[in-house]
């Protein structure tokens, strides 16, 4: 019993310490990234290549004044406080069921340690995710509403509906990894993605389903409010949207859930699409050193959509409202039912 | 201690039972309508927990999902857009409705106590594992569902499609007629 | 019920982590308090209506129902996905029948112009 809670522990406390070491690290590829892109150099001063910097930007922020817009006040006032909050708190809660390694049946204290995901057992899998990150929509509600301030309440609005619009796109392009798999549970489908057709094509999902692949890699992309589809702060138009009226650390909760986001986002693409942890051709090492390397074939794969995320937000142009929706309802939610209605024609041929 | 962990599963649900009633008085006695659509997305939440309690864990995430997630960011939508900063109460309406909701709260309840009475509540909730079982193997709620919902209630399920069309086509309809008020073709009411 | 242990855990972290920074941050930061600096942010320039003067486009709305119609939808699809292989064919054509129906929904509001936004 207490064996089996430490093992928990230990696995909360390692994944959400990385889950939150990530942030700063991105803020400093992004910085430099764009840098890079732009060519220009970036932040340079703090520390060596500026890497002490997201340290420098933390100490700032949370030094900074926290105001509260005037008019806000009762309930409206608990509501401005919670919204950053829950944007955080969902964004943390969402990697619970994401698995991100190779478990050949290792133990710790004594106790088996049932996979490299916080909650194994949980038999609902990506359909918990999906119902825990429907949840992320109201810190953006609840921050343009509680914020008194006309930016904010046409940011959050604006927000909601796009969030909601590609939440569809991004659902239904699951459906045909699902059907592959004949599960939910996201072990079962990196399992699945494991060797090669023909001897040398991995089995990775993207392959057979690249067009639920690109929906679903469009979708993260509005979901996680990163350009092209940062409508929500297109600070031409809304100053920076529903977190227009935030400071200090409730304005960096907003900035942290972003990138903790990004990093789910880019998870799931790796584990629905690119075969998770798996390497065609590479049979992992038995023991702990096995782990490390799956874990760590997991971490470049991740790293790799992680930059792909810094690499479009300073390649493409932000989009139109008008576009950003037509292309969710006209062009999206189509292209992901038609990759399960060609999964499910595929497969119902093969069974003849 | 033991006493904790011999009922965990009763604590745990009239904790939830309790948070979600409570939730169900905030609907009615906010001021403001987000407050109120506040209060039933947590009532919402709870009853999803209930749900889990209950190993219906499907049931649950659909709840969330589209409850929490869906319907009440409709009712949001829809409570911004009427502007209710600026909305005076009105008595005389919300009398009107009172024996009606007095009547539908005494029908539901005689519903509930009939059940209750008739053990037929208690007995549906009987086996847990029976919500798990594919042909006599544990596979998952959601596989136990999909494997009842697409065999034995086919044409139930042809039928919400149905439903979900004209639910659709009802809100173009509502919807495109006041945009176009919207816009100054026909007349519009300001 | 073991299996929801690490939820619990995990949240209570995830919830704990704002409170504990937000406290922090409450201990250390700066705090001069002005009634100019709480007015609503417009860009330097006095707001002349307040945030909830602003009228929204119907077409929020019809999002909103189209998507709660569409989440259904998908609801459905998911136990389905995963019993694909024991449906069988008798599984995919029952779905099919589905999607047509609700396909001539979406082509309505297609041709209707509820997808537009203008």
């Amino acid at each position: 019993m207490w064996a089996e809670i430490l093992v928990i522990v230990i696995k909360v406390v390692v994944v959400s310490s990385v889950l939150l070491t990530l942030v700063p690290i991105m803020v400093w590829v992004e910085r430099r990234g764009a840098a890079m892109i732009q060519d220009r150099l970036g932040p340079n001063r703090v520390g060596p290549f500026g890497l002490l910097q997201p340290i420098v930007d933390a100490v700032k922020l949370i030094t900074k004044e926290d105001l509260t817009p005037s008019g806000v006040k009762g309930v409206d006032r608990l509501l401005y406080l919670l919204a950053p909050s829950i944007a955080l708190v969902v964004a943390i809660s969402v990697f619970i069921a994401v698995p991100f390694g190779f478990d050949p049946g290792l133990k710790l204290f004594g106790h088996a340690i049932d996979g490299f995901i916080v909650a194994p057992n949980l038999n609902l899998g990506i359909l918990y995710i999906f119902a825990i990150a429907s949840l992320g929509v109201y810190s953006v509600v609840l921050a343009g509403w509680a914020s008194n301030n006309k930016y904010s309440l046409m940011g959050g609005i604006r927000a909601s509906a796009q969030m909601v619009s590609y939440e569809l796109a991004m659902t239904i392009s699951v459906v045909g990894v699902l059907m592959v798999s004949g599960s939910f549970g996201l072990q079962d489908v990196v399992l699945h993605q494991s060797g090669t057709w023909f001897g040398f094509i991995p089995r990775w999902n993207v392959f057979p389903q690249i067009i639920g692949a690109i929906t679903f890699i469009v979708a993260a992309f509005a979901e996680t409010n990163r350009l092209p589809f940062d409508l929500v702060e297109a600070e031409a138009e809304l100053v920076v949207g529903y977190h227009t009226e935030y400071s200090s650390m409730r304005f960096a909760a907003f900035f942290m859930s972003e990138y903790v986001n990004m990093v789910t986002a880019s998870s799931l693409i790796v584990i629905l699409f690119f075969g998770g942890w798996t390497l065609p051709g590479f049979a992992t090492p038995a023991g702990w050193l096995g782990a490390l390397v799956s874990i760590g074939i997991f971490a470049v794969k991740v790293a790799f959509f992680l930059w792909f995320f810094v690499w479009v937000r300073w390649t493409l142009p932000r989009f139109r409202f008008d576009q950003l929706m037509a292309l969710g309802w006209k062009t999206m939610i189509p292209l992901a039912v038609l990759n399960f209605l060609l999964v499910g024609a595929g497969m119902a041929l093969r069974n003849l | 201690m033991a006493f904790l962990v011999a009922h965990f599963t009763q604590i745990v649900f009239y904790v939830l039972a309790l948070l979600a009633v409570l939730g169900g008085i905030g609907v009615v006695t906010f001021k403001n309508p987000v407050h109120s659509a506040l209060s039933l997305l947590g009532t919402f939440l709870m009853v999803a927990g209930l749900f889990v309690l209950r190993h219906a864990e499907f049931l649950a995430a659909v709840q969330v999902l589209v409850y929490a997630g869906g319907i009440m960011v409709l009712f949001l939508f829809v409570i911004m857009l009427v502007n209710v900063k600026k909305l005076q109460p009105e008595a005389v309406f919300l009398s009107a409705q009172a024996p009606m909701a007095v009547l539908a709260g005494v029908l539901v309840g005689a519903l509930v106590a009939f059940g209750l009475l008739a053990g037929k509540l208690a007995a549906a909730g009987g086996v847990p594992a029976a919500l798990q079982t594919v042909d006599g193997k544990v596979l998952g709620n959601t596989e136990a569902v999909g494997w009842l919902l697409y065999r034995q209630y086919l044409v139930p399920f042809e039928v919400v499609s149905v439903v979900l069309l004209v639910a659709m086509v009802g809100a173009i309809v509502f919807g495109l007629k006041s945009a176009s008020l919207d816009r100054g073709e026909g007349r519009a009411e300001r | 019920m073991t299996n929801y242990i690490p939820i619990v855990i995990f949240t209570l972290v995830a919830v704990s982590f704002p409170i504990i920074t937000l406290l922090i941050a409450k201990v250390i930061r700066a705090g001069s308090p002005d009634p100019v600096k709480a007015e609503p942010y417009e860009c330097g320039v006095a707001a002349e209506t307040t945030a909830f003067d602003t009228r929204f486009s119907i077409r929020y709305y019809l999002i909103a129902v189209l998507f709660v119609v569409f989440d259904v939808e998908t609801i459905f699809l998911f136990p389905w996905a995963v019993m694909f292989d024991r449906l069988a064919l008798f599984g995919f054509i029952e779905m099919m029948v589905f999607l047509a129906i609700l396909l001539a929904g979406y082509v309505y509001a297609w041709r209707r112009g509820a997808l537009e936004w203008a």
